[in-house]
């Protein structure tokens, strides 16, 4: 059998894979690298060897440390030889193998001679080589030829220079910066590559001076730049220069505006689309400035290139998350590129649509979606779901169509993800959109009827389990959750066992039904299965008789275990059988320090394809949990909201810190995660002191220090303070205070001995937008109704001069820490008048609504009305409280 | 280093029709291992393999990178670039160095030819990006440096030809002195 395999193997190696390197190998090579030895040297031949090591190097091979030297000292060698291909090779061997400090010395001299050498190609590569490998000492010894060389009337040269410089800049500063005579004068270069390169070393060198960049852009945008890459620039910093400096308040222009727009106009696509970009991205932007950009933009997506139409459509696609208005002119090209070959052309093309789409051109977009959905990859499916699921919580009231949609396209073919996505989504518009409660749990019964995946099964069992019983007619979901238990796998068969008892034990009625579904799970070939039914049924009858169900047994059922499952898992594996029964008690609560699920890179962007963030998910059960299997803190009751984690440090400080505020009804705790960016230390009793001489209301009752921090393993520790109900404010200090070790990195052992130090963390204030929580309603006018007059305060409030409308409303937003209802945070461009609707639960589980009405008038003066209405008087006053004194 | 204010190129690759490596050559420090680079390379070349990237280039985001590709016979071309770059610049370097390795290769474009003229083909990356930076784009002036090892870039490659017989004359005309 193996015979004729091996020999097709041969017949297509001599066929397609043919390669010049075929079968070489490091240690021949490094035989061969013996001619550059020879008096005698042969160009070709070394050339030839010199492209076989970087052939492997490029292939992913290693030279080790004394080989690197050892082929290092033969290439220098070659530079006896005057052969100018053979030259470039060994310039281009040189960089790859980065030489040592030691090593660099060896070749300097003759670089430092190419450099000065008659041939201009020799100056530009030597410049290059030089700067790669040389270190501070040397580049005092070279800097004159590098001032030289950069206002050499080669741009060859001077290129070389210029970009040596931008690299050098990050590690000798100081020294580069001693050049920018010469680099100005570079930037007046006629050679259209100088002017760029020059360009971008100038503002490297000045970036940090403000007034420098201004006066840089204010000359620059008035005269010529020729290079197409420069004009690119000159853009990026000029909207950086407009991002610091204010607009003329009186009539709102910018300066700089004119020479954007200008740009729109350029004869190099590359520059149109920067321009058109940087204008998209000015903070509040008008439409009447957009509407230049917005034009050309449009043009863009009927090109033919389809680069040219993908940044198009996903430069609009941005733009639509802020200013949907201005992009419903492009509707009807962003409609023809849904069925672009290049499907992330057309999955931004629909994400952009469905942004742009308003409440009454829903129903026709899905129908087009329809179509598009069953050609592309489940990657963009996705993509499509998420953009749905916001839409749909933007308009509660399409939930139908959009339900319906998402039903159908559970029924489709797709994979785990995708599904994963889909069920996602019906779950969290469960949970916003209560009219679409019961529609959307039927979904998902007739979705588990064929369903290929058993963690999705059990995932929506165990849902169903929890809302199921809730809605007004229980007894129809038993028949789809009884016949998983006939027809479906031993998961699925247990997790459906325990949604019945869950059925059983909330709903009285249901009850001796369940009774006799459970006995006949007794007869189950799974034990599992067997066990589940025989605990449940124990539970649901006392004596023989079917009885109340008591607190106990709830809590059995829809607690969580507040024990991390990985401590269950060790203590269960350390537990003997003996005579004493394993105590659940005994398995330590603590959590061991792991990353936690919040914890993302700061700088990491999300999804690409412009997909929304995705709807809060249940986060503060992770921390309710990790908070409750701490003793001291157990006690506190319910958790009533956990804030959004604040930095506490800068980015890449060495210790990063952020603080997450945990609020109960008489108790807030802080809850620091500490990362420690040292390799060399270990940090030990880590804990924050807290300053609350600010904050006098509030008292620390405890404090919870992290025994150690490794390098790169984030850890938390915790502060608590007891505080009267109600919603106290305060500022609190903080010092980290640590005893340090420190560690061989080789090794990664530490030593004995520590040292105490600590470190000053920024200020930490709780504010009153803790303790409101982000809840939406589906139907405001119904809930206000609702609500009625009794506890309704209505006040005005003078906001003085705003940026803008926009501007006001959010600001009022993100001061009261609501939810906007029915999409009414976005503000259409031009408004002269706003009603934003926000819905919140305050501490104390109060549901509040607010109505804000904003005005603005000529020299942009806004006025609020703000109309709150809630269960109770004093928290009506306290959201007045909030505005006023915000 | 210089992300954000000045355009990055983040790595440039050149891979055969079974995407394993004819050149590759990176800037940034995203894939920091070999197998990183490899599994980026695997996963760009096999989610763009099926599209039709011949006549114009094409596009997608990988990562949160924007990758633009062209194909030609048996060879394909990719340059990586960040989420927040100008898609047209990244197109601009593709197209250079796309233009430069049909030049450099006279016509003949596919991976045999390419590997046979390794060489050039790694001299070509050295002279369109330097650590990142963009450092020329016009595929005539590439190739130029590239092929003729003279002084005068701007030259058309025609002439060039003529520099370059020149150049090997002369070469041979030391060796015979040497000797």
């Amino acid at each position: 059998m193996a015979q004729p395999l091996i020999k097709k193997d041969d017949d297509r190696d001599d066929e397609a894979d043919y390669s010049p390197f075929l079968g070489i190998e490091k240690g021949a090579v490094l035989q061969e690298a013996r001619v550059f030895n020879d008096p005698q040297l042969d160009p070709r031949r070394c050339s030839q060897v010199i492209t076989k090591s970087l052939y492997l190097l490029n292939q992913g091979e290693t030279f080790t440390k004394v080989e690197a030297t050892e082929v290092f000292f033969a290439v220098t060698k070659l530079f006896q030889s005057r052969d100018l291909g053979l030259r470039r090779m060994v310039y281009l061997m040189i960089k790859e193998l980065s030489p040592s400090a030691d090593e660099v010395i060896i070749v300097t001299s003759s670089l430092m001679k190419d450099m000065n050498s008659k041939t201009d190609m020799y100056r530009a590569n030597a410049i290059r080589v030089l700067c790669r490998i040389t270190d501070g000492t040397l580049l005092t010894q070279i800097e004159r030829y590098l001032k030289q060389a950069i206002v050499d009337k080669n741009p060859v040269v001077a290129s070389a220079a210029l970009v040596s410089g931008i690299h050098l800049l990050q590690t000798n500063p100081e020294i580069v910066k001693r050049w920018s005579n010469e680099v100005q004068e570079a930037v007046q270069s006629r050679a259209a590559l100088v002017q760029f390169h020059a360009l971008a070393l100038l503002h490297q060198i000045r970036q940090n001076d403000r007034l420098a960049v201004s006066k840089l852009v204010t000359s620059l945008t008035k005269g010529t730049v020729r290079s197409p890459l420069a004009q690119c620039l000159l853009i990026r910093y000029t909207s950086q220069v407009m991002r610091e400096s204010n607009p003329n308040t009186a009539t709102g222009e910018r300066p700089f505006f004119d020479y954007l727009e200008s740009c729109l106009r350029h004869k190099a696509e590359m520059v149109i689309f920067e321009a058109a970009r940087a204008i998209t991205e000015l903070s509040d932007v008008h439409t009447r400035e957009l509407t230049p950009a917005i034009t050309v933009l449009q043009l863009f997506l009927s090109s033919s290139k389809p680069v040219l139409r993908f940044a198009a459509v996903r430069t609009l696609n941005k733009v639509a998350m802020t200013h949907p208005m201005a992009v419903t002119n492009c509707n009807i090209d962003m409609e023809s590129l849904i069925s672009d070959q290049n499907r992330s052309i057309a999955t931004l093309a629909i994400t952009t649509l469905l942004k742009t789409g308003n409440e009454s051109s829903v129903d026709r977009l899905m129908k087009q979606i329809t179509n598009f959905m069953s050609d592309i990859a489940d990657e963009f499916k996705i993509v499509v779901v998420e953009a749905i699921r916001s839409l749909c919580l933007k308009f509660p009231l399409k939930y139908r169509s959009l339900m319906n949609f998402l039903s159908n396209i559970l029924r489709e073919e797709g994979g785990f993800e995708y599904k994963k996505a889909i069920v996602d989504s019906i779950v969290i518009l469960i949970r916003d959109i209560p009219d679409a409660k019961e529609s959307g749990l039927f979904h998902l019964c007739e979705f588990i009827e064929d369903c290929e995946f058993t963690y999705l099964s059990t995932q929506i069992l165990h849902f169903l389990g929890n809302e199921g019983p809730k809605t007004s007619d229980p007894s129809k979901y038993i028949r789809y959750i009884y016949n998983r238990v006939i027809l479906e796998n031993a998961t699925v068969r247990a997790s459906a066992v325990s949604t019945l008892a869950k059925f059983g034990a909330l709903v009285d009625s249901l009850k001796p039904r369940i009774y006799v579904l459970l006995r006949r799970c007794l007869f189950d070939c799974d034990d599992e299965v067997r066990d589940r039914a025989t605990l449940y049924l124990n539970m649901l009858v006392g004596d023989g008789s079917v009885v109340e169900t008591g607190k106990d047994v709830k809590d059995f059922l829809f607690g969580s275990l507040n024990i991390p499952l990985i401590n269950l898992e060790t203590s269960l594996k350390n537990y003997e059988p003996s005579e004493e029964a394993f105590n659940i008690d005994s398995v330590p609560k603590e959590v061991k320090s792991q990353p936690l699920a919040e914890k993302k890179a700061p700088g990491k962007k999300q999804s690409a394809l412009g997909a929304p963030p995705t709807a809060p998910t249940s986060s503060s059960d992770a921390y309710e949990r990790i908070l409750s299997a701490i003793p001291e803190f157990s006690t506190f009751g319910h958790l009533f909201k956990s804030s959004a984690p604040v930095e506490l440090t800068e980015a890449e400080t060495e210790y990063a810190v952020n603080v997450v505020k945990h609020i109960y009804d008489g108790h807030v705790v802080f809850q620091y995660n500490c990362t420690n960016t040292i390799p060399e230390q270990l940090l030990e009793d880590v804990m924050v002191v807290v300053d609350a001489t600010e904050a006098e209301d509030f008292s620390e009752t405890a404090s919870k220090p992290l025994k150690s921090l490794p390098y790169d393993s984030p850890g938390q520790t915790f502060v608590a303070f007891e505080k009267p109900e109600g919603a106290i404010l305060g500022k609190f200090s903080n010092v980290l205070k640590f005893n340090v070790k420190e560690v061989d990195p080789s090794t990664g052992e530490a030593e004995e001995d520590s040292v105490e130090d600590e470190y000053q963390l920024e200020d930490l204030e709780v504010v009153a937008a803790d303790y409101v929580l982000r809840v939406g309603v589906s139907n405001f006018r119904n809930a206000w109704e609702g609500m009625g007059p009794d506890c309704e305060r209505v006040d005005e409030y003078g906001l003085g001069v705003r940026e803008s409308l926009a501007e006001a409303v959010s600001a009022v937003i993100n001061i009261l820490g609501m939810q906007p209802c029915e999409g009414t945070e976005v503000v259409p461009n031009n408004s002269r008048s706003h009603t934003c609707l926000l819905s919140g639960v305050f501490i104390g589980n109060v549901k509040v609504l607010v109505r804000l009405s904003f005005g603005i008038d000529g020299p942009k003066q806004v006025a609020m009305k703000l109309a709150v209405r809630s269960e109770d008087q004093a928290v009506s006053d306290a959201i007045h409280e909030i505005v006023s004194s915000g | 280093m210089v992300e954000g204010s000045c355009p990055f190129i983040k790595n440039i690759l050149l891979l055969d029709s079974e995407g394993k490596r004819v050149a590759v050559k990176y800037y940034s420090d995203d894939w920091p291992t070999l197998n990183a680079k490899l599994a980026f390379e695997k996963s760009v070349f096999t989610k763009t393999q099926k599209t039709n990237a011949r006549t114009e280039a094409e596009i997608s985001m990988f990562e949160n990178n924007i990758v633009v590709y062209k194909f030609i016979q048996d060879l394909h071309f990719f340059v990586t670039g960040g989420d927040n770059e100008n898609e047209l610049i990244l197109a601009t370097v593709l197209q250079g160095f796309y233009d430069a390795v049909a030049l450099l290769l006279r016509g003949n474009v596919d991976k045999r030819e390419a590997l046979e003229n390794l060489d050039l083909i790694l001299l070509c990356l050295d002279e369109i990006v330097d650590g990142g930076m963009v450092l020329e784009t016009d595929a005539n002036v590439i190739a130029g440096k590239v092929a003729s090892h003279s002084v005068d870039s701007a030259a058309p490659l025609s002439e060039q030809t003529i520099s370059q017989a020149l150049a090997t004359a002369r070469e041979h005309l030391t060796r015979s002195l040497l000797r």
